[in-house]
């Protein structure tokens, strides 16, 4: 039997190989056969999840709450003190310093990432802006998202934080934060499937362990971080309440 | 819960004696000084079944003015300002015990009896078909709402007080 890993299709590009990496190693340590398939974007990977093609996953907070509460996947592990956050950005010389100064109308540029607009969507409401009072446009992006800010055809952008944080010297520079989510539990994280449930404690003990020999520390890392936590179905319970109550 | 001193507050306050749902009173002395939200913030906490607070974040406990243990264990009415109205809680109750969602503004009382507003969700916390506890999820509200519920929670309360 073979069973399908999937990564959420916002992680790095540059962090492709890496992946390939990790799968080698796990299906080493667990003897099972894993194929990894990386999809484009979020529309392929939600046609494979409804499909049923997916048994492992590294999911955003917003695709892992469809696949606890819906299709009975457990979590069992999240990046060590990564937490996923969003930043609402502004043009440095547009004279907007704060969210309030955001007004019924404004255009703002986002991405399809349903986690970052939850989160921004939130930080807008104390400016009284809603879906319905506001435009916005949806880029590929979060290069574009800041260009359309920088030549003044968006007001305000939506980022995820750590895609803001690498952008360039002279793109942060003209393009400035307004406020930046602290919510801290909401997060990446790694669920396996009902169908791999036979293996799910011995990938947790895997994973858990990756980081206290060289070579489990040097892939891990190459992820993007430093080690995995352990997330109990209660922790993913609780960030699911939690976004239940955001939208 | 112990009743609030002078020690408690710094600058003008007033007194007022509030009976809570479960026959408790207690003396809370307020003043009128708001404490910012915290921006990008979400201040949450968690409570049993019959309200008694089980968890709470970080945000939750700087805000409140109380420490972590004073919190842990007391009834989440140890919050309740006296400008606010019974029949907003009722509410709150009324709407969980139903599994749904509340939305709502709540101005809440620090320990040292500054106020904050903040605009609120409760929901029911359900685990294998069975509520757990509540959970209630705070975000920094619209001043225009704000407004709004000031006057609105001062006519309710005159309501409620002549009745
Ligand atoms: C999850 C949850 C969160 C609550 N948060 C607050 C709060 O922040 N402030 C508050 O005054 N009451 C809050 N309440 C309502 C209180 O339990 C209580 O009903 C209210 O303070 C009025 O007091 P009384 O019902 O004892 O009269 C919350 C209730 C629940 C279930």
């Amino acid at each position: 039997m073979t069973y399908n890993l999937t990564v959420s299709p916002d992680f790095p590009p540059e962090r492709i190989a890496s992946w390939f990496v990790f799968n080698t190693w796990l299906q080493k340590k667990l003897g099972v056969n894993i194929h990894l398939e990386l999809y484009d974007d979020f529309e392929s990977q939600h046609q494979a999840m409804e499909a049923g093609h997916v048994d492992l996953i590294y999911v955003n907070p917003y695709d892992a709450t469809t696949l606890v509460r819906e299709k009975g996947f457990e979590a069992i592990a999240a990046p060590q003190g990564v937490s996923d956050e969003a930043v609402i950005a502004v043009a440095s010389d547009g004279g907007i310093k704060c969210v309030e100064d955001l007004k019924p109308g404004c255009h703002i540029a986002s991405t399809d990432d349903k986690d970052v607009h939850m989160m921004c969507m939130i930080m807008i409401e104390p400016a009284d802006l809603t879906a319905s009072n506001i435009n916005l446009s949806e880029h590929p992006n979060y290069v574009i998202v800041a260009k359309k800010i920088m030549i003044g055809e968006a007001q305000a952008g939506f980022f995820y934080k750590q895609a803001y944080e690498k952008m360039s010297k002279v793109i942060k520079s003209a393009v400035v934060p307004i406020v930046t989510s602290q919510i801290s539990v909401i997060k990446h994280m790694f669920l396996v499937s009902p169908r791999f449930s036979e293996h799910k404690e011995a990938i947790k003990a895997a994973l858990l362990d990756m980081h206290n020999d060289e070579k489990g520390r040097h892939i891990v890392e190459e992820l993007g971080f430093d080690s995995w936590d352990e997330q109990t179905q209660e922790d993913t319970e609780f960030m699911i309440d939690l976004m239940d109550t955001l939208v | 819960m112990r009743d609030m001193t002078e020690d408690d507050v710094t600058g003008d306050f007033t007194a007022h004696h509030l009976t809570y749902f479960d026959g408790t009173s207690r003396r809370v002395l307020v003043t009128d000084e708001e404490v910012p939200f915290p921006e990008g913030k979400l201040i949450v906490s968690r409570t049993d079944p019959t309200g008694i607070i089980t968890h709470c974040n970080k945000a939750f406990v700087e805000m409140s003015g109380f420490s972590e243990e004073e919190l842990i264990g007391q009834p989440h009415h140890i919050l309740r300002h006296p400008d606010m109205p019974k029949a907003a809680f009722k509410d709150v109750w009324d709407t969980a015990a139903t599994g749904a969602k509340w939305h709502g503004y709540v101005k809440n009382l620090r320990k040292d009896g500054k106020y904050y507003w903040v605009y609120a969700t409760v929901i029911s916390n359900v685990r294998n078909g069975e509520v757990v506890g509540f959970a209630s999820v705070r975000r920094k509200p619209s001043r225009t709402k704000i407004n709004e519920c000031v006057g609105l929670y001062k006519e309710m309360l005159a309501e409620e007080q002549s009745s």
